[in-house]
């Protein structure tokens, strides 16, 4: 039993904090964040050269066969620095679902071509009924023809406008709320049948809502099983809130650092302000909600690959509960002890918390996961 | 990275729990699953047992008489201790004044001491606190003036747990009032039948005898009982409030206690179900539960860094904190589980020549107790806002 990192995994580490030291300083991140495409093709290209985009898929295809520690270390980092580019939206779910249940042919199609960095992916599975309930699928794909048709409306899809292929969630079968009959499908992104309505989030990231009004997809459109697509997409998406768990793990370290330099050179009364005690043990909340954050990280990335169902997804909501409760308080601290400072766009601590908060409702808020947690353990 | 234990780290786990299974006396077992204090007798009747199977002191060099495990296994077998409710050894003599002795004290106090904390001997008590000297432990007023061999000391201790069963107390005293307060400071090691010392009753809040004063009036100790250096006494005890802070989380404990409300709900009646049916429960207990799984793993990371040779400096502080936060949200709700059966009380000593059992469930005989003690948690130990102190000052540089 350990948690210490061997030699390969820190040289790991090293890069992506080398990355984000060279890429990411708070007035370079606030210029991309700004950019029509909210991130940069160039760092994407970097991180194909670096082999990150091919880290966490067998070697067979090309990949480097990492676990879920090594994805944990590259999202730990690149929270520290709120990069921006749709590392967890093409590799962790896009390539996790196509790697997880696609045809060698469509696996072929894919995969290599993300880990060099030549396609960028989407998952779209949320809709305006369905909260954080994966299972909650009203889009309807209709067998037709050779293919299907499609029906139906997809909800703040991450990178759904830069994305070349977005796979997506649609029932061929059962009542809305049933986890059998769900299936996916990949789709072209530039279908003429798709509609598209592209936003900004408030983390500085892209989203999309999307409509599918009778879209027309092929039989090879369908990934994995027809209607068999649901422990799929629930494995997949405990990998992507175990690297989410990670990132926030980043972020809230970065931040807690930031506020701690601030308190001690902000002087109010003729001293510094972190030499008041009511600030003190504010911050020891915040740097022991962060220390706390980082044991679930890490718990769950040695957890994820466990071939008990139970115990993993124990695991996952105990840690995203745990981790969106700190994201939280961590977040909004920060701002609190900034003082006006932290009520500004300049300032970088505003961009943390606007980060934290969302990764505090994504695949689920912390009420959820505690609920989730007390099905599971009773 | 890796979580899973090794084959012989799952051989030992078997045999802590043979070992658990046949020889914990049930007696003890349940007054401390109850979260009652073990009886004097219980209690040395078990570190004897423990004694005996070479356990009693897992923290110390083999050299002293320690176990040789590693830190997965004493996290192993403190796991088991604590699912199978049994008892720790008093931590006054094997946790706190041992390892000084061995660290800091000479060939002749080492030889004298050491064995008869392991077997049990002498029941050591802890002469820190004052009146007047609470957090701030340096200001501590109780003197000693060197006489020939002897020092004369006089003063008053507080707080003292269990001095009224114990042989021998370990005692922060002054020895030079002119120094700055840190460094005119000696530990003494004093036999409490010396003439002069008094030990007076304070009943504390859950009208149960554990806490003491302790005065000393014109009380002579031998230099000879003086561990290390005069006026060198400051370094010694800021030792022993460090290693008190590990192993302070009590993991495991809660872990059983987290089983206790499990079991407690599906018997307690609520709105015409059971209690575990009860949403607000279970929310409460979700979240102490998960709050307790980040203390386990952060316990575990830091015996990690511990294990790999790294240096922490005030993280177990964390552990303290979180911990007893942890056991005060525990006990809690375990009053709040019992609905109404949580006021009726009574001292246990009440009890003595009644021939009845207390009122309500069965297990409703021990939360109160314990919930009223474990206030003390966040208190004991330097309390939670000194940690904090520390925290921001060694971790944080605020």
């Amino acid at each position: 039993m350990d948690f210490e990192l061997s030699d390969e995994q820190n040289m790991l580490k090293d890069s992506v904090e080398r990355f984000v030291k060279d890429n990411y300083s708070s007035e370079a991140r606030a210029k991309l964040a700004d950019t029509e495409l909210g991130f940069s093709r160039d760092h994407w290209k970097k991180m194909a050269e670096l082999g990150w985009l091919g880290l966490p898929f067998p070697e067979e295809v090309g990949g480097f066969g990492g676990t879920a520690v090594e994805t944990a270390i590259m999202m730990e980092n690149m929270g520290s620095g709120l990069v921006l580019e749709p590392f967890l939206s093409t590799v962790i779910l896009g390539g996790g679902l196509v790697a997880e249940a696609g045809s060698e042919v469509q696996i072929e199609a894919i995969i290599p071509q993300v880990i060099e960095g030549n396609m960028m992916l989407a998952f779209a599975y949320a809709e305006p009924q369905s909260r954080f309930d994966l299972n909650d699928v009203e889009t309807t794909a209709t067998k037709s023809g050779d293919g299907y048709v499609k029906k139906g409306h997809k909800a703040v899809v991450y990178h759904g406008a830069t994305a070349d292929k977005i796979i997506v969630s649609a029932r061929t079968g059962g009542n809305s709320r049933d986890e059998d009959g769900i299936s996916l499908f990949i789709v072209d992104n530039n279908s003429s049948d798709v509609t598209r309505r592209d936003y900004r989030t408030i983390d500085g990231q892209r989203a999309a809502d999307i409509k599918f009004e009778d879209a027309k997809v092929g039989a090879d459109a369908l990934l994995g099983e027809e209607g068999g697509a649901y422990p799929v997409i629930e494995k997949v998406v405990d990998k992507a809130i175990a690297a989410l768990c990670a990132e926030a793990v980043g972020a809230m370290q970065a931040a807690n650092n930031i506020t701690n330099e601030y308190m001690k050179e902000r002087k109010q009364f003729g001293t510094p302000i972190g030499k008041f005690q009511v600030l003190q043990h504010r911050m020891v909340d915040m740097y022991m909600e962060a220390e706390q954050s980082k044991s679930m990280s890490d718990m769950v990335a040695m957890k994820l690959d466990l071939d008990d169902e139970t115990e993993r997804r124990k695991a996952v909501a105990a840690a995203k509960a745990q981790v969106g409760q700190a994201a939280k308080f961590v977040g909004q601290q920060s701002i609190q002890l900034h003082g006006g400072m932290g009520m500004t766009d300049e300032y970088s601590i505003g961009h943390y918390f606007k980060r934290l908060t969302t990764i505090e409702m994504l695949f689920g808020n912390t009420d959820y996961h505690f609920k989730k947690y007390a099905a599971l353990a009773s | 990275m890796d979580l899973s234990f090794s084959e012989e780290d799952l051989a030992f786990r078997d045999e802590v729990r043979e070992f658990l299974a046949t020889a914990l006396p049930a007696d003890v077992k349940d007054r401390c699953d109850r979260g009652l204090h073990p009886t004097p007798e219980g209690q040395i009747r078990w570190q004897k047992i423990l004694n005996e199977k070479g356990w009693m002191a897992p923290n110390w060099p083999v050299e002293y008489g320690g176990t040789g495990w590693t830190i997965t296994q004493k996290h192993i077998a403190a796991h088991e201790f604590g699912h199978a409710a049994a008892p720790i050894a008093l931590p006054f003599g094997v946790s706190m004044v041992g390892p000084v002795i061995y660290t800091f004290g000479n060939q002749e106090q080492k030889d004298k001491y050491l064995p008869r904390i392991l077997n049990s001997e002498d029941w050591w008590c802890q002469g820190y606190s004052e009146p007047g000297s609470g957090s701030d432990l340096a200001s501590l007023q109780t003197k000693a003036v060197r006489d020939g061999d002897d020092y004369i000391v006089n003063g008053q201790k507080i707080w003292t747990s269990f001095a009224q069963h114990a042989d021998m107390i370990f005692c922060l005293v002054r020895t030079d009032s002119s120094a700055k307060q840190q460094e005119g400071i000696s530990f003494l090691l004093i036999d409490m039948k010396t003439p002069g010392i008094t030990v007076k009753p304070i009943i504390g809040l859950d009208m149960e005898h554990s806490l003491n004063e302790v005065f000393f009036e014109d009380v002579r100790v031998p230099v000879a009982n003086r561990i290390g250096e005069e006026n060198k006494g400051w370094t010694y005890a800021k030792f022993l409030l460090g290693n008190e802070r590990t192993g302070i989380a009590r993991v495991a404990r809660s872990k059983r206690q987290v089983e206790r409300l499990k079991d407690i709900a599906k018997a307690e009646r609520c709105g015409g179900h059971t209690l575990s049916f009860c949403n607000d429960f279970n929310n409460k207990l979700t979240r102490i539960e998960v709050d307790l799984m980040a203390l386990e793993y952060t316990e575990l990371r830091y015996l990690s860094m511990i294990a790999s040779g790294k240096q922490l400096s005030a993280e177990p502080s964390l552990l303290k904190i979180k911990g007893t936060e942890i056991q005060q949200r525990l006990t809690g709700l375990l009053v709040e589980s019992l609905g109404m059966y949580g006021a009726p009380y009574e001292a246990e000593r009440a009890y003595e020549g009644r021939n009845e059992a207390p009122v309500g469930p069965d297990y409703a005989h021990g939360p109160m107790a314990e919930h009223l003690y474990l206030r003390a948690a966040t208190i004991y130990g330097g309390s939670n806002e000194i940690q904090r102190n520390i925290v921001s000052k060694m971790v944080l540089g605020l």
